[in-house]
């Protein structure tokens, strides 16, 4: 109770070890947490949050790099998130994200913090979104979210954050291969990273033919399509451009229902996880379902019957 | 639900160029399931302590071998304090003499590993006090 008031405090009086280790209660699941968040939440929805996906090694974390040195230019604050993948073998994870921002450690306008995916889907943690609130609450103005190196296009950074930016380079892959991962549906901002290399025209024409077909006359917004050098800083202005035209557009849409609809999509989620391991977890469903099984019952006749367990006992409670 | 990790700050202080060790290190700590983030190579003790700050790590693993440990190790034992990071476990390794260890480990050092240190005895020890630490704050 007053370690959540602590922390809290020093949260407010702009601590990053407290921002940081409000973060750690948000990706152990602590018991702290959620007080913590309630005791915070009025300053959440301030900061503009930008995912960062594409596949592995496309260039995300130079990119989030130079965008961070660009925003710190136009004295806005910033907060990374870098998001690598967790061993599904040992639980463990080595993040290397954090290399290709050095530069920025110093940088009292910067806060970077490397998560692992800890069994989360779609290229984000569990509590990637959960972080993005925290340093929002912060008072940073500015989240970037980069996912984990995904081949598919992942839904989750879409309800994590406001504006997505999709990198991709030259030679992971034409434009056909792009659409069939789904990712013209899932960018804001569609960037070709390594303009430096061959290749880069064709996957930059490709893809803005691509956008420009499928959007066009749906009145729905055309993802620009950017080329840039982020190892080389060139382009970086316009891929900002790009990133800021998405922003104009859904503060002029509507951006308040759109944030509302993701923050419907997470109380969905939490809700789902949290029913799934209580109602798992209540009375042991192990043993049970074992002796269903192996009384010749289906996988579905069992999930028959545990759902109605389940609702029966829910009806009574009510 | 909650799910502590082990979350380990890797990184090598100074100027020497050699991180195949501090590589090796972080990913045998990896496969033993903790968090490893590696940071590259000439840290400056600020940019290490102010790292472990921002990634709320539970330790600070820091190896050199261009002999320049006495005097880079204290300076990011008493950055990591100035941000408030003094209970972080610090450790070290690297090719550094008898007498140096017992020096820094009386000077708020946890341990340091001299050469020929075997790779699994850095993970054992550090989740041994990461259990022991666990148990005495739950
Ligand atoms: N030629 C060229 N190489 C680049 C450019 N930007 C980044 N790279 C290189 O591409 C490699 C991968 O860069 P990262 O920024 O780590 O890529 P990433 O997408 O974050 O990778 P993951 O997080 O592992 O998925 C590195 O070797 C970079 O130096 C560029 O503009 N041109
Ligand atoms: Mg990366």
């Amino acid at each position: 109770m007053s370690e959540v008031r602590d922390l809290a405090a020093r949260f407010r009086a702009g601590h990053k070890a407290a921002l940081a280790r409000a973060i750690s209660w948000a990706e152990n699941g602590d018991p702290s947490y959620p007080e913590f968040l309630r005791s915070v939440y009025a300053s959440v929805g301030r900061a503009w949050r930008t995912g960062i996906t594409g596949p592995p090694g496309a260039g995300k974390s130079t990119l989030v790099n130079e965008l961070a040195k660009n925003l710190r230019a136009r004295d806005r604050t910033v907060g990374i998130l870098a998001v690598d993948p967790s061993s599904p073998i040992s639980g463990g994870a080595l993040l290397g994200d954090r290399i290709r921002m050095e530069e920025r450690t110093s940088d009292a306008g910067v806060y970077i913090r490397s998560m692992a995916s800890r069994g989360g889907h779609g290229g984000l943690s569990r509590a990637s979104s959960d972080a993005c609130d925290v340093i929002d609450a912060f008072g940073i103005d500015e989240v970037l979210l980069e996912t984990v190196g995904v081949g598919q296009a992942e839904y989750d950074v879409v309800s994590a954050t406001d504006t997505v930016v999709v990198v991709l380079c030259p030679g992971a892959g034409d434009g056909i291969q792009a659409m069939k991962a789904g990712i013209l549906e899932v960018a804001d901002v569609l960037v070709v990273n390594k303009v430096d290399l061959p290749g880069s025209d064709r996957l930059l024409m490709d893809l803005e033919e691509s956008a420009h077909i499928r959007h066009a006359g749906t009145g729905r917004w055309i993802p620009p399509v950017v080329g840039c050098s982020a190892g080389k800083s060139q382009g970086i202005d316009e891929v900002l451009a790009a990133m800021d035209s998405h922003r104009d557009h859904l503060r002029a849409t509507g951006l308040a229902a759109v944030r509302a609809a993701k923050r419907v999509a997470q109380v969905q989620r939490v809700l789902h996880e949290r029913l799934a391991v209580q109602l798992w977890g209540a009375g042991g469903q192990g043993e049970r379902v074992r002796a269903l099984l192996e009384a010749g019952r289906t996988p579905y006749d069992v999930v028959d019957e545990l759902a109605e367990h389940f609702t029966s006992a829910l009806r009574s409670r009510a | 639900m909650t799910e502590q990790k082990i979350r380990v700050l890797v990184a090598k202080p100074g100027l020497d160029g050699h991180d195949r060790g501090a590589k090796t290190v972080a990913s045998i700590l990896r496969d033993r399931g903790m968090e490893v983030i590696y940071t590259g190579l000439h840290q400056t003790p600020e940019m290490i302590a102010e790292a472990a700050t921002q990634e709320d790590v539970d330790v600070v693993g820091l190896s050199i071998l261009s002999g320049a440990h006495m005097e880079l190790f204290p300076r990011v034992r008493a950055e990591l304090v100035k941000r408030g990071m003094g209970h972080v476990l610090l450790v070290g390794g690297g090719i550094i003499p008898n007498d140096d260890m017992k020096k820094l480990e009386a000077d708020g050092f946890a341990k340091l590993f001299g050469p020929g240190t075997r790779t699994d005895d850095i993970g054992v020890y550090i989740e041994t006090e990461m259990k022991k630490r666990r148990a005495h704050s739950a």
